[in-house]
């Protein structure tokens, strides 16, 4: 069974009388322990295609399922519990808490969200901290960390729940290049430890490299498709 | 529940100073708020406490039709012997009351042998008296505050006579009073004590024994045109009212029909209605007090949410439930309610206390009332409960507004 599978989806839409198509008929596959890449200019609708998958938004026709739920029929609390439940979020912007150290910062799904009990939580936050190297920086807050421990937390944080799929939107577009190659070796050391699935977007060919499947948008569509 | 509230203290603290000001706009808010209950309070018991014990006693009867002509101190509407013997037995039956005086009222001419006035004249029963009005005693401002109230022959009378007629303690007088039947009678007296007059109906009344009374009135049997009662508890006023109200109602004439009326203080003294102004006055600051509370609180829930835009779409895009996000803002509104209520109530305390140390003390009148104020725990967790209540409720709609935000938008808020 394919972890997402889309055929024909489209996304448009409405303001006021005018549509806007940001997707158009797109079909794709995505397997269990996938290192994919959604690549494209700004308005190619990778970021669009991220969040249908996320199930924060859903398709205006077509079918899309991930991990065998059709997610279009997820309500808001459902969806948010999937999300919760299947899948992990990395941000452009890193979007860490500020009041929240890198330690309650990764703790936080499995507190608010999963409702893990306290020492099995432990051991998985400072586990996960360890395997993006942020041991030392456990309890200082995001003001005192740079961009790169930023987004490495931040990755902690989507693997922390042990979800099946990790979706990045630009997760290396803030980052200097150095920072970015790290991020993204680092993501990659995690699915092959972890088994995790990563789906990331981006628009800069230098870390498009890193993706071992490359979906190219152009204007909504997808054009086409590259294995490294 | 407490990660949630957790996480809500740490957002509160994020903007100290505006959470610092909300909290304390709060508290002067409790603060004023049980500060006005308490010292309206003590003023209300003081004012109360005065007319009650020293005048009126918790509830009156009377014969009915006396009260709406008490000014003429009417001769005719008397409660006669045997109907007072009938009201005296089911006074007896109503666990409630502490004690009743029966009182005989008349006008009559009061003279120190020079100059003449009307004086209005309460005969009593010293003992039951003392044990009915209780604090009519503190008011002896001359003579012998110790004793029996009046003996035979002797006469309290009120401030200002004395004062005007230049009488003292000691001095002989006479009163002349006139009969139900018209004839006019008079009787020497000797005065025992001069009485500050107070506020309201019978503040400047005198006072003679029960037995001149009925001499000067050429009364033959032990009739009475009032009984006063005092309550154990004045709290029970409103159930003994009702069960003793009723008792009454079934003491009728010859025709069938209740000859007799029960009024408590409330009716007969006109600071009943200062008393109901007080409470309407802790209405309208109750009414400022959710007003602060609910703009303040809004204020600034509207603007953690405003703020907060991206950071919500992120909670919601990693999973967190609807109902979690809106708990984590109707906590903030809980926790600023709960300070500035503790903060509040601990000041007020704190307030009160000085003011029973050092009292407050101010004319009203011709009298120097002194404020006691108290809180009741009941007053103290009705305000508690009431801006902890307004808090929460005026999170609800920011913090509803931040758990149905739909994520997208909220990651793409600048």
């Amino acid at each position: 069974m394919p972890l997402i599978e889309a055929r024909g989806i489209s996304r448009i839409y409405k303001t006021g009388d005018v549509e806007i198509a940001a997707l158009r008929d797109i079909s794709l596959r995505i397997d269990e322990r996938e290192f994919v890449a959604f690549v494209g200019p700004s308005g190619s609708g990778k970021t669009t295609l991220l969040n249908l998958v996320g199930c924060l938004d859903h398709p205006s026709s077509g079918t899309l399922t991930v991990m065998g739920t059709d997610v279009a029929r997820l309500g808001r609390t459902a969806a948010a519990a999937f999300r919760g439940e299947h899948l992990g979020f990395v941000f452009q912007e890193f979007n860490l808490v500020p009041v929240l150290s890198a330690y309650e910062n990764v703790e936080y799904p499995l507190l608010m969200v999963r409702n893990w009990p306290p020492d099995k939580r432990r051991a998985q936050v400072m586990k996960l901290l360890d395997a993006v190297g942020m041991t030392d920086q456990a309890y200082k807050r995001p003001d005192q960390l740079s961009g790169g421990q930023k987004q490495r937390v931040a990755v902690a944080r989507a693997l922390v729940s042990e979800p099946q799929l990790v979706l990045a939107d630009e997760p290396t577009a803030n980052l200097d290049h150095d920072s970015a190659h790290k991020v993204l070796t680092l993501m990659k050391q995690l699915r092959d430890d972890t088994g995790v699935t990563f789906v990331f977007s981006t628009h800069d060919p230098k870390i498009m490299e890193a993706a071992e499947r490359t979906l190219v948008l152009e204007d909504g569509h997808l054009v086409r498709e590259q294995r490294a | 529940m407490i990660a949630t509230l957790r996480l809500s203290a740490r957002n509160l603290m994020r903007y100290q100073r505006r959470t610092w000001l909300t909290a304390g706009l709060i508290t002067i808010g409790v603060v004023a708020m049980l500060l006005f209950v308490s010292a309206a309070g003590s003023f209300k018991n003081v004012m109360i406490g005065q007319i009650t014990d020293s005048m009126i006693g918790h509830l009156q009867v009377h014969r009915k039709g006396y009260v709406a002509s008490v000014d003429n101190l009417p001769l005719n509407l008397n409660i006669g012997a045997k109907m007072l013997d009938k009201v005296k037995a089911e006074l007896a039956t109503e666990p409630g009351i502490a004690a009743t005086s029966v009182r005989l009222k008349l006008g009559a001419m009061f003279s120190n042998y020079t100059e003449t006035t009307s004086i209005r004249l309460n005969g009593i029963d010293p003992q039951a008296e003392d044990a009915t009005v209780p604090g009519l005693r503190t008011r002896i401002s001359e003579g012998d505050k110790t004793g029996p109230l009046v003996a035979p022959g002797q006469l309290l009378i009120p401030e200002l006579i004395a004062k005007g007629f230049k009488v003292k303690v000691g001095d002989t007088v006479v009163l002349v009073a006139t009969n139900r039947d018209g004839s006019v009678n008079g009787k020497n007296f000797t005065v025992r004590g001069v009485l500050e007059q107070v506020t309201g109906p019978g503040g400047r009344d005198g006072y003679l024994h029960q037995d001149d009374a009925r001499e000067l009135l050429r009364m033959e049997e032990p009739e009475a045109m009032e009984i006063a009662i005092r309550l154990h508890d004045m709290g029970a006023l409103p159930a003994v009212e009702a069960s003793l109200g009723a008792k009454l109602e079934k003491l009728v004439n010859k025709e069938g029909k209740p000859v007799l009326e029960l009024h408590s203080w409330k009716a007969l003294s006109p600071f009943a209605n200062i008393a109901g102004m007080i409470d309407l006055m802790t209405m309208f600051i109750r009414v400022m007090l959710v007003a602060i509370v609910l703009v303040s609180v809004m204020n600034v829930m509207l603007m953690a949410v405003y703020e907060r835009i991206r950071e919500i779409g992120t909670l919601a895009a990693i999973g967190t439930p609807p109902r979690r996000i809106l708990g984590l803002y109707v906590g903030e509104g809980l926790l600023l309610g709960l300070i500035g209520a503790a903060v509040g109530v601990a000041l007020s305390l704190a307030v009160v206390a000085l003011l029973n140390v050092y009292p407050l003390q101010f004319p009203f009148g011709r009298q120097i009332i002194t404020l006691q104020p108290t809180l009741s725990i009941a007053e103290i967790a009705t305000v508690a409960l009431l801006v902890v209540g307004m808090a929460v409720l005026a999170s609800l709609q920011p913090a509803w507004r931040a758990s149905r935000m739909d994520p997208i938008q909220a990651l793409r808020h600048v």
